[in-house]
């Protein structure tokens, strides 16, 4: 296309992409909930859909590093922290509507899952990372932070972890959806693992 | 054969001819059913037309007596809708919206019951025989679902005790076990063993005399939807859902207390007694609030589910805790 000839038009296309598939399950559920389709327990789909595409965003935001060096194209860094930022977006939305809409703002009831439900605990802790990176992911905060900006953003794997380790620890007999993102999650570590390895023996022979 | 009487009623309630005729025509109209399940293969997945499709709505009115007062709730009915297209019935699927879409694949006519074990007669028994000449009753009761939401739900059926009697149970008949359809052909959510099919509950047989349990065809004036567990299904409102098991084919009485489906599953999740307790919580999740299908806020949940008085006294002297 004409239109993608330059290398900014391409950039900007993938923005305009990114945020628009960003922002289409949220356009879905305010639209499902406008038009009365949420079903019988509309608190509990919108927390479900919430945390799924939370869980989604998280996925891809892994996927962006190995994907760019499967196709080599460098670009499709620039958007892994709109991914990221998706992924808080929807862990947010997850969050509050749990908060406010399930427990109706009863803080010791929050307090109460926080401590004593192993699911909850690693979900809010989960959250708890991505509040971390969303919030330090302005080019100021990248310059303020220097060299430490990177271990810190690291924490997304453990976040990836978290975050199927919430799903998994919810669901009552059927694993089968949270087990196809544990394998993606684990596998997309595991390549980081054999990158680092590599590195690590190519830095030992050089 | 004996004529059995609601509770509630008086030796001068005669059956209603217009009730008597309902059971009849619901007795009959398996050539209907056939017909209308037949004819309705335009569902949801084309790819598998037979195997996936929803199952049309029941509209023929089942004409039934009220139940005892003392046992309705005058809460606000859930929804049709909502009681319908918001179910748990793994057999079709673990999402709650699978079994309204996949239920179309049951055959819920001609239906017959195994009556097995501390049995007077063993055998195997039509659905009309197994219902006897019983009227309908209509018991508005409160279900509560041990994933913390609850629903009101007008059932027909009859009071499992009758049921019970009627077979003539041996001294040594101490539990009652009951088994769900296994047929992957018919219930897709077999397929993959999300558990260990098939379902099986069970009651004490104390549990299972109590007029409140009951053996349910019918629901908000109708037969029971394939999704809501047709024809047949148990309706137990002081346990947790999972208790109350859909689509009965087998109903063994026994001496020992027989397997169930959840507590195998998950034993440290789900026991066999599942009485609704807010003050013991699943491992996972707290049962001292739930949300009633159409509410926005929560409401605390009572114990037996608000049938304490009378079912409490079932389990004097047990440690509840325990015995969860």
């Amino acid at each position: 296309m004409a239109l993608l000839q330059t290398a900014r038009a391409r950039r900007r296309a993938l923005r305009t992409l990114a945020l628009v598939l960003g922002f289409a399950p949220l356009v879905g559920l305010v639209v499902a909930a406008v038009t009365d389709r949420l079903g019988a327990n509309p608190i509990e789909k919108i927390t479900h859909v919430t945390g799924e595409w939370g869980l989604r965003y998280l996925v891809l935001c892994l996927g962006v590093t190995p994907l760019r060096r499967l196709t080599g194209w460098r670009m499709l860094s620039l958007e892994r922290r709109t991914l990221g930022l998706f992924a808080f977006l929807y862990a947010a939305l997850h969050l509050t509507t749990y908060v406010a809409l399930d427990l109706g703002f009863d803080w010791a009831s929050l307090g109460e899952d926080i401590t004593e439900r192993p699911y909850i605990t690693v979900g809010f802790a989960t959250f708890c990372i991505l509040l971390a990176l969303a919030s330090t992911s302005t080019r100021a905060a990248v310059r303020r932070l220097g060299h430490r900006w990177k271990p810190l953003h690291r924490l997304v794997y453990l976040a990836g972890i978290g975050a199927v380790v919430h799903f998994l620890w919810l669901v009552k007999s059927d694993t089968r959806e949270p087990l196809i993102y544990a394998a993606i999650v684990a596998s997309l570590l595991l390549v980081r693992l054999r990158w680092a390895l590599a590195r690590r023996r190519a830095a030992a022979a050089g | 054969m004996e004529t059995v009487r609601s509770p509630g009623l008086t030796p001068n309630d005669a059956t209603p001819e217009e009730v008597y005729l309902g059971r009849r025509e619901f007795l009959s109209r398996s050539a209907l059913a056939a017909a209308v399940v037949g004819s309705v293969g335009l569902g949801c997945d084309p790819q598998q037309a037979n195997a996936t499709k929803a199952a049309p709505l029941p509209t023929r009115a089942l004409p039934a007596v009220p139940g005892p007062p003392e046992f309705q709730t005058d809460e606000p009915k859930t929804p049709y809708k909502d009681a319908t297209q918001y179910n748990n019935f793994y057999e079709f699927g673990t999402d709650k919206s699978d079994p309204a879409r996949y239920a179309g694949s049951l055959r819920p006519e001609p239906w017959s019951v195994t009556v097995e074990g501390e049995v007077a007669k063993p055998g195997r028994v039509p659905l009309e025989d197994l219902l006897g000449r019983h009227s309908l009753e209509e018991r508005i009761y409160r279900l509560r679902c041990v994933e913390a939401w609850s629903m009101v739900i007008p059932w027909l059926g009859i009071p499992l005790g009758e049921v019970i009697r009627r077979l003539q149970p041996t001294s040594k008949a101490k539990y009652v076990a009951f088994t769900t359809l296994h047929d992957p052909e018919q219930m897709p959510g077999q397929r993959r063993s999300v558990l260990d099919w098939p379902y099986v509950e069970g009651l004490r047989i104390d549990e299972a005399m109590h007029p409140l349990s009951i053996l349910a065809v019918g629901m908000y004036g109708k037969l029971l939807p394939n999704q809501n567990g047709a024809p047949l299904r148990l309706v137990v409102p002081w346990k947790y859902g999972f208790k109350s098991i859909k689509s009965i084919v087998k109903i063994r009485l026994q001496e020992s207390e027989p397997p169930t489906s959840w507590n195998l599953s998950a034993p440290r999740e789900y026991g066999f007694y599942a009485n609704v307790n807010p003050e013991v919580d699943h491992p996972r999740w707290s049962q001292a609030r739930e949300r009633r299908i159409g509410d926005f806020r929560k409401r605390p949940t009572l114990p037996f589910n608000g049938y304490a008085d009378q079912v409490a006294g079932l389990y004097a002297g047990m440690d509840l805790r325990k015995k969860f």
